[in-house]
């Protein structure tokens, strides 16, 4: 309670109220369908990314910081990417997700590393945030060791899934799924493109192309049909379009303003946002119950 | 809500049998979570030397942490001694590695497989925590229920617990043995929905060191 603060009446007040309260004292946990607690809902849970307290009791007792991420709050969703003659390409949405709400709608979710390298993530946005200043101190050091070598793709992948097993082991999960591309110029054949993943539990894996979250089930059935290591730019840049645009149409938490990246033997190349062309006025569409009737 | 967990299951099969001079041991290299593939292409066999492989299904982070700490004390052991990690010797340190996360386990399920001193094939079997016994040949994973049964009626070994005890390697020749593998992996490809895609063969013998063998599975 504030004092010397009157309060209007229809403001409820008391020690369950406040957020200094810690649980033990306010009495009751919530899920206990007691009259004073008509302020918040009965079981949070049930809402969907709802900013209440756990009802674990305990976890995080109440007015104590939040130490651990146990659901994610703004969210970027499917991060693409696919290799192809020269290089690698990666693509996302620019969306930052509340739960369903399109909160933020100019988030760039994928960096450049350094001049082989870029990293794509979806998942908490803020945890990223935090991932990219751990590779932006990474590349410092590698600068300030001045001996003509730069990390590979292949060696941030690692450092990445060390970094997010680590914070499982702690069950203090970074709740991102990562997606590291780029080219190795250090190969004795050339130069040769890498495509890595690593999940929030730390589990990894490297391929011709990848797909995080949604694109995993919409996209790269296209991939594993299309896409060659040896395809053209063109080739591999329609084939990403066409990807990006199945992902528009089906999944709701995505907007049509895409971000697309390059890695070949030049550097890496981050394109500025961009919109696809969309065709909604199918037949089918238009009146969907035509070839459905109901029976009544 | 459910509480996050810090595991995951990313399925997989692997096998490995031990004959009179020479060991197989095999793993598919599918790597799953739930209902979708995320890879066709992971390898979940460790090679520590070429007397001694470790083949681990479970959860893949687990794995490659577990794979990464045996390799550095193979290694470390390798500098002491002059001399490579035996497979009875691998076998007992993965057990006492996997006993150290008692109270919050490695979620894999391994085998640790090659060539004993006399050069007779070894197989050490494990569960997540480090209990293990040396059998003649085993199988782990998420096809295991599939494949164990096929095994134990087609090795012909002498059974375990059979008074006095008898070595344990099948009497069966490597070609046969590597048929019977190859055999095991595609039925269980059929009714396992986390094997397929490809099973890696490595054949160890005395004289040829480590082969590797690739076999296609069905990839739906």
């Amino acid at each position: 309670m504030i004092p010397h603060c009157q309060l209007p009446s229809h403001i409820a007040t008391g020690p369950h109220v406040s957020p200094f309260v810690s649980h033990n004292e306010a009495g009751a946990p919530y899920g206990d369908h007691r009259s004073e607690d008509v302020h918040v809902p009965a079981n949070p849970a049930s809402v969907p990314f709802a900013v209440a307290p756990s009802t674990d009791k305990g976890e995080v007792a109440m007015g104590e910081p939040r130490k651990h991420t146990t659901t994610p709050y703004v969210t970027g969703n499917s991060v693409l990417a696919i290799k192809y003659k020269d290089g690698v390409l990666m693509a996302c949405d620019m969306l930052g997700a509340y739960g369903s709400t399109k909160r933020y709608k100019s988030v760039q979710r994928i960096i450049r590393v350094n001049d082989t390298t870029i990293v794509g993530a979806s998942g908490e946005i803020s945890d990223f945030q935090y991932i990219s200043n751990l590779l932006e101190e990474l590349m410092t050091q590698d600068f300030c060791y001045d001996d003509g070598c730069t990390m590979t793709p292949s060696e941030i992948h690692a450092y990445l899934c060390r970094v997010m097993y680590n914070r499982r082991n702690k069950m203090d999960p970074l709740w991102n799924s990562l997606v590291v591309a780029g080219v190795d110029k250090n190969g004795k054949e050339g130069n040769k493109s890498f495509i890595g993943s690593v999940g929030m539990l730390g589990t990894s894996y490297t391929d011709s192309h990848v797909a995080t979250s949604f694109g995993n089930y919409l996209s790269r059935p296209l991939f594993r049909e299309f896409q060659r290591d040896d395809m053209s730019l063109e080739e591999a840049v329609s084939l990403m379009q066409e990807a990006l645009r199945v992902l528009f149409y089906r999944d709701k938490t995505s907007i049509n303003k895409f971000v697309l990246a390059k890695v070949d033997g030049e550097g890496v190349a981050i394109s500025k946002p961009f919109a696809l062309d969309t065709k909604w006025d199918f037949k089918a569409f238009m009146n969907p119950s035509k070839h459905a009737v109901g029976s009544w | 809500m459910s509480r996050w967990s810090p595991y995951d299951l990313n399925g997989g099969t692997c096998i490995a049998i031990g004959g009179e001079g020479y060991c197989i041991v095999a793993a598919s290299t599918r790597l799953s979570t739930g209902f979708s593939i995320l890879t066709a292409d992971k390898s979940m066999i460790l090679e520590v030397n070429d007397k001694c492989l470790i083949a681990s299904a479970g959860f893949d982070g687990d794995r490659s942490q577990l794979h990464k700490v045996l390799t550095f004390r193979s290694e470390n052991y390798e500098h002491f001694h002059k001399k490579p990690m035996s497979c009875p010797a691998m076998a007992q340190m993965l057990g006492n590695t996997l006993y150290y996360k008692r109270f919050f386990p490695y979620y894999t399920f391994n085998l640790c497989a090659g060539l004993d001193d006399q050069g007779r094939g070894c197989v050490y079997t494990y569960d997540a925590i480090g209990s293990h016994e040396r059998v003649g040949y085993s199988c782990q994973g998420s096809g295991k229920d599939l494949v164990q049964p096929v095994l134990d009626n087609q090795l012909k070994a002498p059974s375990i617990l059979e008074l006095p005890p008898k070595v344990a390697v099948t009497s069966l020749s490597q070609a046969e043995a590597i048929e019977t593998v190859k055999i095991a992996f595609s039925a269980a490809s059929e009714r396992d929905i986390y094997t397929g895609d490809a099973v890696e063969i490595f054949i160890l013998t005395p004289e040829h060191g480590v082969q590797k063998e690739i076999l296609p599975l069905r990839r739906d």
